[in-house]
This record gives C-alpha cells, sequence and structure tokens, in this order.
C-alpha cells in the first residue's frame, strides 16, 4: 500500500515539459469529493465519496475512498490504489488493491472499467476479489440533467453483486443491494457545489432476507445534504 | 488598465530612412503586470510592453536581434513567418536549445521577403502571458497600392486565470470553460418551436449528440478571455488616428491564444491587399475572419469627420475587441451588436453512425462518429470559405475563395507527392494530436529537399485549427491555379478536408503545429525533417 502512495509522490513532483509542445507525457492531476450527512434511524450518518488521478494523459495513478460514520463511528470505510489505462477513446481499464479499514480489514485484488458511456453517462465497474477468495462486483453510473449552467440534476444507479453468500456479513448471493438516487447541485464554481440528494436503497434476495430479519424492512429513503468539491 | 505602445518603437537603432540594411536590435524578454477587470496578473512582456516593440525591419537588410532572458525559465522568440535559417527560427528542441535565464541570444537573418508578420515566444505558454509583437519588413521596390498613413492593430486575448492553470483546469474537466451547455429547458424551448415532424428530429438531434459524448456548445475550450487592440480593452479604447482625406493601411494581426475574429469596420469598406504578409489582388469586403496567426492588411478611407469602429467580434460571441479611428484622440463610435453564440450543428445525419458503443472504440482512436454526417456552425455561417459571389445581399465577407496571389509563384510544378494529414483531438482527456498521435509520441514528418508536396488536412474534429508550417511557404489550394495565395497559417474548419502545396527549399527542421495554443501544448505539433539539401 504505501508504495503506491510513494509512486503517487513522485508522478506528482514529475516536472513539465517546458517546451511549447508538451515532449512526452506531462503530469496533471484530479480530485473529486462529496461529503454528505443524513438522518437514518434517529442517527446523523455521515458519509464520502471521492476519487482522483495523477498522471499522464493515457496512463495514471487513480484513486477512490468512500466510507460511512455513523454518530461518530466508522461504519465503513474503504480505500483503492489502481493503475489506470486509457484503452479507446472513451475508457480506462483499472487493476489494483482495494483496502477495507472497517468494518473490518479485508484486503482485495480489483479490475475494473471506468469511461463515458454514450449519452454521457458516467460508468465504473469494477469485480473485486478478497483475499480468502470471495468475488463481489459494482456498478455504478452517473448522468446529469442541466435545468441552468449551475443547477444540475444528477440521476444515479449503483447496484453490489455477490458470488457466494456470506452469513457473517448479512450476504446473499447475486444482486444484494441497489441505490436509485438524484442529486441536485448547484454549482458556484467548478470546485464548489453544495448539493441535496434523496437515494432511494432497496435489498435484493437473501440479502434482503437478512436486512428484513435484522431491521424488519429491506428497503430505505434517505435525504442527504453535501458538498461537492473538485480540484 | 493603460498599458499604451510605448515600446511600440524602442529599437536601438534609430529608423533612418536610409536603411542601414544592417541594424542590430534588442530585446529583454520580462515579467510585467496587468490588470483586466481588477484582477492583477503577472504576464511576460518584451522590453516591458505586451505587445512588444514593432520591429520594423528593411527587405534586404541584415537583422540581428539580441534576446535577453531576464525570467527564472527558458525563453525563446520566434519570428513567424519568416523564412530564414532554420537555427535562427527559433523553435526550443527543433532550432536550438532556447535560451536560458540570465543569457543573451544572437540571432541573425537576411530579410528576404516583405510585409506584415509578428514574432512571439516559443516556450512553454509564454505566448499566451504576453510575449508577442509585430514586425513590419518594408519592401525594396514599391507596393501595389497607395497609402497615407499606416497602423499595426494586433488583436488578442487575456484571461484572468494563468494558461498554466487554465490547460490544468481543461486536462480536469474539458468543459470546465463551457457556460453555454444545453439545458433541459433549451430542449424543451426547441421542442415547443419546432412544428409537426420537426419536433421528433430535436429529440433524435439531441439523442444523436448524446450517443456520440459530443456537445453542440462545445464551440471553444475556454471561455472568459478579455478581448484586446494593440494590448487595450474595449473600454480603454485603442485610437488610430487619421487626418482628413487619407488612405489608411490597417496591419491585422491575430496574436490570440485561443480566439478566432470576425473582423469589420462598420461605415467603412475595407480592401484587402496582402495575406500573410503576400501581396494579393485586391478586393474589397465588409467582413473579414482572420484565424490564430493570420495576418490580413487592409485599406479604408474614412470620411472626414467621422469615426468608425474597429470591431472584432470573438468567434463565440463571448466578447470583442474594440479600438476607433478617428481624427481626434480619444473618439468613438457605435458599437455593433455581437449577436448570436454560434452552436455546431448536425445537418446531414445518415442512419449509419448510431452504434457508437464500447466495441466500436478502438484504442486512443479519434473517432468522432462524424462518418455520414455533416457539420457547420449556426448562426454564424457566413464566415464560410464558399464564394460570397453567392452572397447577394447582406455584408461581404471575405473567404479563402477569393485570395488571389498578385503575381504567381516561381514553383508552380505539380506536387511529387501528397501527404494526408488527419486533425484529431480527445476531448474527454483534452488531448489534440495529428492522426491521433500527439507531438510526445510521434516522429518527424520527413519532406525531401527540393520536392513539392501537397499536405491535405483533414479536420475531423469539432474544432477550428490554424495550421502553421514554419520556414516553408504552403500555396493554398483553392481553386485559383497559378495564382494561389501563399500561406504560413491555413485554418482549417471542422469536418472540412484542404490542401496546400509545399515547396520544399529549405534544409534543418522545423515546427508544424496548430496555433491554437493550448492545442499545440497538448499534442496537435510535429517535427518536420527537410532531408537532404545543401549543407
Amino acid at each position: 500500500m504505501k508504495y503506491i502512495f510513494l509512486l503517487a509522490g513522485v508522478l506528482a513532483t514529475a516536472p513539465a515539459s517546458p517546451a511549447f509542445a508538451a515532449e512526452g507525457d506531462p503530469v496533471y492531476n484530479y480530485t473529486l469529493m462529496e461529503a454528505d450527512i443524513a438522518e437514518i434511524d434517529n442517527e446523523t450518518v455521515g458519509a464520502w465519496d471521492a476519487q482522483g488521478w495523477i498522471g499522464g494523459d493515457y496512463n495514471r495513478f487513480w484513486w477512490k475512498s468512500e466510507g460511512a460514520l455513523t454518530d461518530g463511528n466508522f461504519e465503513d470505510a474503504e480505500i483503492q490504489a489502481l493503475y489506470s489505462r486509457n484503452i479507446s477513446r472513451f475508457w480506462d481499464a483499472q487493476v489494483g488493491v482495494r483496502y477495507d479499514l472497517e468494518p473490518k480489514g479485508e484486503t482485495y485484488g480489483v479490475i475494473g472499467l471506468q469511461g463515458l458511456a454514450p449519452y454521457f453517462f458516467e460508468v465504473d465497474a469494477a469485480a473485486f476479489v478478497s483475499s480468502s477468495g470471495e468475488v463481489s462486483a459494482r456498478f455504478d453510473a452517473t448522468g446529469e440533467l442541466l435545468f441552468t449552467q449551475r443547477l444540475i440534476l444528477e440521476p444515479g444507479v449503483a447496484f453490489d453483486f455477490f458470488a457466494e453468500r456470506d452469513r457473517s456479513r448479512q450476504i446473499g448471493s447475486g444482486l444484494s443491494t441497489a441505490e436509485f438516487s438524484a442529486q441536485l447541485r448547484y454549482e458556484f464554481t467548478r470546485e464548489l457545489a453544495p448539493y441535496v440528494e434523496l437515494a432511494y436503497q432497496k435489498a435484493y434476495g437473501e440479502t434482503a432476507d437478512f436486512q428484513r430479519a435484522a431491521t424488519g424492512s429491506d428497503d430505505d429513503t434517505v435525504f442527504k445534504i453535501g458538498l461537492r468539491t473538485m480540484f | 488598465m493603460r498599458l499604451k505602445l510605448a515600446g511600440l518603437l524602442i529599437v536601438t537603432s534609430t529608423l533612418s530612412a536610409s536603411a542601414a540594411l544592417a541594424d542590430v536590435y534588442d530585446l529583454k524578454i520580462d515579467q510585467f503586470e496587468r490588470t483586466v477587470e481588477g484582477k492583477t496578473l503577472t504576464g511576460v512582456s518584451i522590453n516591458g510592453a505586451s505587445p512588444g516593440p514593432l520591429l520594423r525591419l528593411h527587405e534586404g537588410e541584415d537583422v540581428t536581434i539580441n534576446v535577453t532572458n531576464t525570467l527564472a525559465v527558458d525563453t525563446s522568440l520566434h519570428w513567424h513567418g519568416i523564412i530564414l535559417n532554420a537555427k535562427m527560427d527559433g523553435v526550443p528542441g527543433i532550432s536550438f536549445d532556447g535560451i536560458a535565464p540570465g543569457e543573451t541570444y544572437t540571432y541573425h537573418f537576411t530579410a528576404k521577403q516583405s510585409g506584415t508578420y509578428w514574432y512571439h515566444g516559443h516556450s512553454a505558454l509564454q505566448e499566451q502571458e504576453g510575449v508577442f509583437a509585430p514586425i513590419i519588413i518594408e519592401p525594396a521596390a514599391p507596393e501595389p497600392f497607395q497609402y497615407d498613413r499606416e497602423h499595426v492593430v494586433i488583436l488578442s486575448d487575456w484571461l484572468n486565470d494563468s494558461p498554466y492553470k487554465a490547460l490544468a483546469n481543461l486536462k480536469k474537466r474539458s468543459n470546465y470553460y463551457n457556460y453555454n451547455r444545453r439545458t433541459v429547458f433549451d430542449l424543451w424551448r426547441d421542442w415547443r418551436n419546432a412544428d409537426g415532424a420537426q419536433k421528433t428530429n430535436v429529440i433524435k438531434e439531441r439523442l444523436a449528440w448524446g450517443r456520440m459524448r459530443m456537445d453542440p456548445s462545445d464551440i471553444v475550450d475556454i471561455t472568459g478571455y478579455t478581448f484586446l487592440v494593440n494590448g487595450e480593452t474595449p473600454q480603454d479604447n485603442w485610437n488610430a488616428l487619421f487626418e482628413p482625406g487619407e488612405k489608411i493601411r490597417l496591419r491585422f494581426i491575430n496574436a490570440a491564444a485561443m480566439t478566432y475574429f470576425d473582423v469589420k469596420i462598420p461605415g467603412l469598406k475595407m480592401t484587402v491587399v496582402q495575406a500573410d504578409g503576400q501581396n494579393i489582388e485586391p478586393i474589397s469586403v465588409d467582413e473579414f475572419p482572420i484565424a490564430i496567426a493570420e495576418t490580413f492588411d487592409v485599406i479604408v478611407e474614412p470620411e472626414a469627420g467621422k469615426s468608425y469602429t474597429i470591431f472584432a467580434a470573438a468567434k463565440d460571441r463571448s466578447g470583442y475587441a474594440r479600438g476607433t479611428i478617428s481624427e481626434t484622440p480619444g473618439a468613438e463610435a457605435a458599437i455593433p451588436e455581437l449577436g448570436p453564440r454560434p452552436e455546431l450543428t448536425m445537418t446531414a445525419m445518415g442512419g449509419s453512425h448510431g452504434d457508437h458503443g464500447i466495441t466500436n472504440d478502438k484504442p486512443k482512436s479519434a473517432e468522432t462518429g462524424m462518418e455520414g454526417m455533416a457539420m457547420g456552425m449556426s448562426a454564424d455561417d457566413h464566415a464560410g470559405y464558399g464564394s460570397m459571389s453567392a452572397m447577394e445581399t447582406g455584408p461581404i465577407v471575405l473567404s479563402y475563395a477569393d485570395l488571389r496571389a498578385l503575381t504567381p509563384y516561381t514553383d508552380r510544378r505539380a506536387p511529387d507527392r501528397e501527404i494526408e494529414l488527419r486533425l484529431t483531438g480527445n476531448m474527454e482527456r483534452y488531448v489534440w494530436s495529428i492522426d491521433d498521435v500527439k507531438f510526445g509520441d510521434a516522429g518527424p514528418l520527413e519532406l525531401n529537399y527540393g520536392e513539392r508536396v501537397r499536405i491535405t488536412f483533414k479536420n475531423e474534429t469539432m474544432m477550428e485549427h490554424p495550421m502553421h508550417l514554419h520556414g516553408l511557404w504552403m500555396d493554398l489550394v483553392n481553386g485559383e491555379g497559378d495564382m494561389a495565395p501563399r500561406k504560413h497559417t491555413i485554418t482549417i474548419r471542422p469536418g472540412e478536408t484542404i490542401s496546400a502545396d509545399v515547396t520544399v527549399d529549405a534544409t534543418g527542421s522545423w515546427a508544424f503545429h496548430c496555433h491554437i495554443l493550448q492545442h499545440a501544448a497538448t499534442g496537435m505539433f510535429r517535427k518536420v525533417t527537410v532531408i537532404g539539401g545543401p549543407q
């Protein structure tokens, strides 16, 4: 893990070429962060979803992190460190590692595809293999509808899949959870955009059975208030 | 802001009319500060000003220019459109090593031509920070037109953001500066305004753009520029003075980083007499488009007692550069309307390009999905290159089809071979390229000394590109045969194919690139190497 961050540091400090036209592949970077809070079952849940890259036009170090805190305690926290290579006009292939800090320490191998699908859908699809051999996958897609140049609605879907059931984590096999969301943000600047988001989360299959047994319900509607930053 | 062209005539030599024909000029590259709309930025100047001093040379003159670098980084100056020894062309990494901090580099060349040209920085993004200035080379023989007074009109654009920051922003998000994207209300309005069967076309077109992941509002990469005439904002209102009865020669130079202009002077016909410093058959127009790095010389005859606005509208209509022709300083004239912002249009949607899914994507391909589809610009299409004779009504606008050399050039051989160059790009990555390969990954383009080669540009992108070849003239293939105009910069519109014939009569290595500076910086650039020839 730390070697990857070392690599990132080296990339970030690589000098840009002084020529009128760039020789080689000058290094740029990008960071997108969303942080929001919601009231769920009378508890305050804070969540973050962030990603960024450092690198050239075709080869990049790409990191992703997401997680949630309930009343100040980490529920989920994960970070991914990926090598991302541009394989076609709109798509990057990604390979690397994911480490879950919470709910329990776990390392995964990651292989994924990220890019822009027709109709301007941002898509991120990845498969994970845990250190104990469990296979899972995620699919995320978001679109954009502009009300004005700054008031933007971002519909999104997210699906989680697991190859095998895991009773200890209350997960069934196949499609386990889905989220359908609508984020409405106001881009004061490209860098700073507060948002509100409505998300409907639903569990499926055995995962739904586990959830109903635990909480009496297999779905939830969450209202979030957050801030999106890009730099 | 009040940056007068104080430096305009500061050259070390006295400009004697007799022309010593061997003058020495001293230039210093230095930082300067410019405040536009309340924001002060540090730019880069030549002799303390931007534009820098006018170099007024004489045909046949042995020119010596000492350039001192007082910056903390390397610098360079390139003499745009000047035919000279490759080592004197001023492109770091191709002509020479650049000028290190604290060093003085001496350029030598003999001025073998005459006309309006310019010079600018060719290191990093310094030209965008202010390093540019005009060159006038006085002809040895009298010119085939008359005028009583002349003014240089150098157009430029100034961003209240450093060009390095702007490029970093575009790499993060290529629509960073686009606040003209289509909204759901635009779609609703278009749908409501369309009748009957057209309604489905509105939806179809919207879906077609989405399917191709292209944006019709993506007509410029950066908006937010302030447009300048001779370094002065529209509020500053640069004045071109005249005495009653005089014919005025205006030497227009587009030194902008990213901006095409449409130039007009309401109330005055402009007689275009030179393009890129070369005499052309005089042609009277109301308006002319000027691509980045081009020059046009026009002659106007203002009426006594009147003032006229020189109006250079940015192609995206986000603003204008303005000056005033008048008898007295500070005079103003009416400023025309800018007109609507143009959008890209799909005019001939074929049915065969509907499947641009993942599987169709080629690695690093510039597949833009433009097969079977013609693109044009709406709202603003009069800047086109069709013959103006078709335009019976409305303003007469100069087009490439109208350019005819005044005298035929000596080499009228048919080309020995043709090189096709596809102008390509990937907006998602903000990478611009030629034949899908950016400069950093490309080898040199090889030409053979003595050959006549046809270069055919095929623009596969959504943007117009002004291609500039150093060291060798390009004879524009515009149907004028032996009277084809000779240019150093040729602009190619989206979806268009244009050819130019080149006589390879210079040795050494040369730069060849798009003069939209962020396009050159990200890879629409080649090194041209001439094989053979006298040592």
